[in-house]
């Protein structure tokens, strides 16, 4: 089953985590969230943490995709 | 590679960091509980040049100018650096114009808030109540999928605009420019415009300021919007570390003088105290930041937060031009007009700008 992407690209602190927690929310159970900055990788990864989820992360061109599995 | 700013102990850190800086600033000359205000200094270097004239409060604040600069060079290190921009700038603009007027109606910024609470000015303690409804509305609008739309990528130079800027401003405090017979420039000669910490003590505490908030993310409106949005207490832990250490650096430097009445650059108009940091809370939200956090954010590239910041600026010029700031006595003639101005635009940004459900 391919994972539910959310691309939160260019949006501006706290929209990632929003658009990341409502997917968590709605019961993803894994999903790949494509942000371009620091800043929202460690705002998302903190979020992921919070919900005790598995986190890992890969560089894809110049942004940063995170994968985040229950 | 990990950031240890970003850490819990980290922004804790840097909470602190800031709250000693400010009221040593404060102890070497700034004006009382004003050690860092962001809206105040902006608003004093819009007095500088000569966007408004209010005679107490101008001069080029070197503290602005060493966020932006401190903010771009920590960015720069460390590979953050990335200009971009085109999220929604005009409304970013006027939301940073409101911003200000808010702010300014309570007189000071949510840093400013928190010194003056520090510093035993009870006047704060409804400001920052008016500050955390303010973003809770802002919060209403982020859950109903209120954005101001992406932001991309733009060319590596324009990200130097800003820095630039800030540099030629302090080249004109150095040199003290005259460009007139009686300005501008324009430097107070009373109250608290002329109140100030050696030159290079307050470039050199803006310069670190800014570094370390670059690096730990420090923002007090998020911290306020994460803990009602998300229940994550992570900037709320370095807004407390801010407000405990000026606390007790006012305790030790015989700073601190609690009451409500005659406290320095306040008033006790508590209905105003609290409507227009509710204003500014809405307007910060709805922007992504309070004024520190957007002057960090232009120094990494962030042309909306550069924006902002000027609308800021241009605010407060307009702010005493109109008689909307507030002064000791009270709230001014037009504040409460402004006010009202304020969050018929902030209401209708935020009912009128989201994303498809």
């Amino acid at each position: 089953m391919s994972a539910k992407r959310v691309d939160a690209r260019g949006l501006s602190c706290p929209q990632p985590v929003v658009l990341t927690s409502k997917a968590i929310e709605a019961g993803a159970e894994s999903l790949e969230v494509l942000v371009d900055n620091e800043v929202s990788k460690e705002n998302v990864l903190r979020l992921a943490r919070r919900h005790k989820m598995q986190t890992s992360v890969r560089a894809e061109g110049p942004d940063i995709v995170i994968e985040i599995k229950k | 590679m990990a950031n240890p700013f970003a850490s819990r102990a980290g922004i804790v850190g840097v909470g602190v960091a800031i709250g000693i800086t400010a009221t040593l600033l404060q102890y070497f000359g700034n004006p009382p509980n004003m050690g860092i205000c962001v809206a105040c200094m902006e608003r004093d270097i819009a007095g500088a040049l000569g966007l408004h004239r209010a005679a107490v409060v101008q001069y080029l604040r070197p503290e602005i100018i060493g966020f932006v600069i401190g903010a771009f060079l920590a960015a720069l290190l460390a590979k953050e650096y990335r200009p971009r921009g085109g999220s929604a700038p005009l409304v970013r603009f006027f939301l940073g114009v409101f911003a200000m007027i808010g702010a300014l109606v309570f007189l000071g910024c949510p840093w400013r808030a928190l010194l003056r609470l520090a510093g035993g000015d009870w006047n704060a303690v409804t400001g920052l109540a008016g500050l955390a409804t303010g973003i809770g509305v802002g919060v209403l609008f982020l859950k109903s999928g209120y954005s101001l739309g992406r932001a991309y990528s733009q060319k590596p130079a324009t990200g130097y605009l800003l820095p630039v800027l800030m540099a030629g401003l302090f080249l004109l405090l150095v040199f003290r420019v005259s460009f007139a017979e009686g300005g501008p420039l324009f430097f107070s000669q009373k109250g608290p415009g002329s109140q100030f910490a050696p030159i290079w003590m307050s470039l050199g505490a803006g310069l670190i300021v800014g570094a370390i908030a670059q690096r730990s993310r420090f923002c007090t409106m998020g911290a306020i919007r994460d803990v009602i949005l998300l229940r994550d207490f992570h900037l709320m832990s370095g807004v407390a570390g801010l407000l405990v250490a000026a606390f007790a650096m006012n305790l030790i430097l015989g700073q601190f003088k609690p009451g409500f009445a005659g406290q320095p650059i306040a008033h006790t108009d508590h209905l105003w105290n609290f409507l227009g940091m509710a204003l500014a809370g809405l307007a910060f939200a709805l922007a992504g930041g309070c004024p520190g956090r957007q002057l960090f954010l232009s120094g990494e590239g962030d042309l909306d937060a550069g924006i902002f910041a000027l609308g800021m600026i241009v605010g407060a010029g307009v702010s005493h031009n109109f008689a909307m700031a507030s002064s000791p006595a009270g709230a001014a003639a037009f504040g409460p007009a402004g006010i009202l101005v304020g969050f018929i635009f902030c209401l209708a940004v935020g009912f009128t700008m989201r994303e498809r459900a």
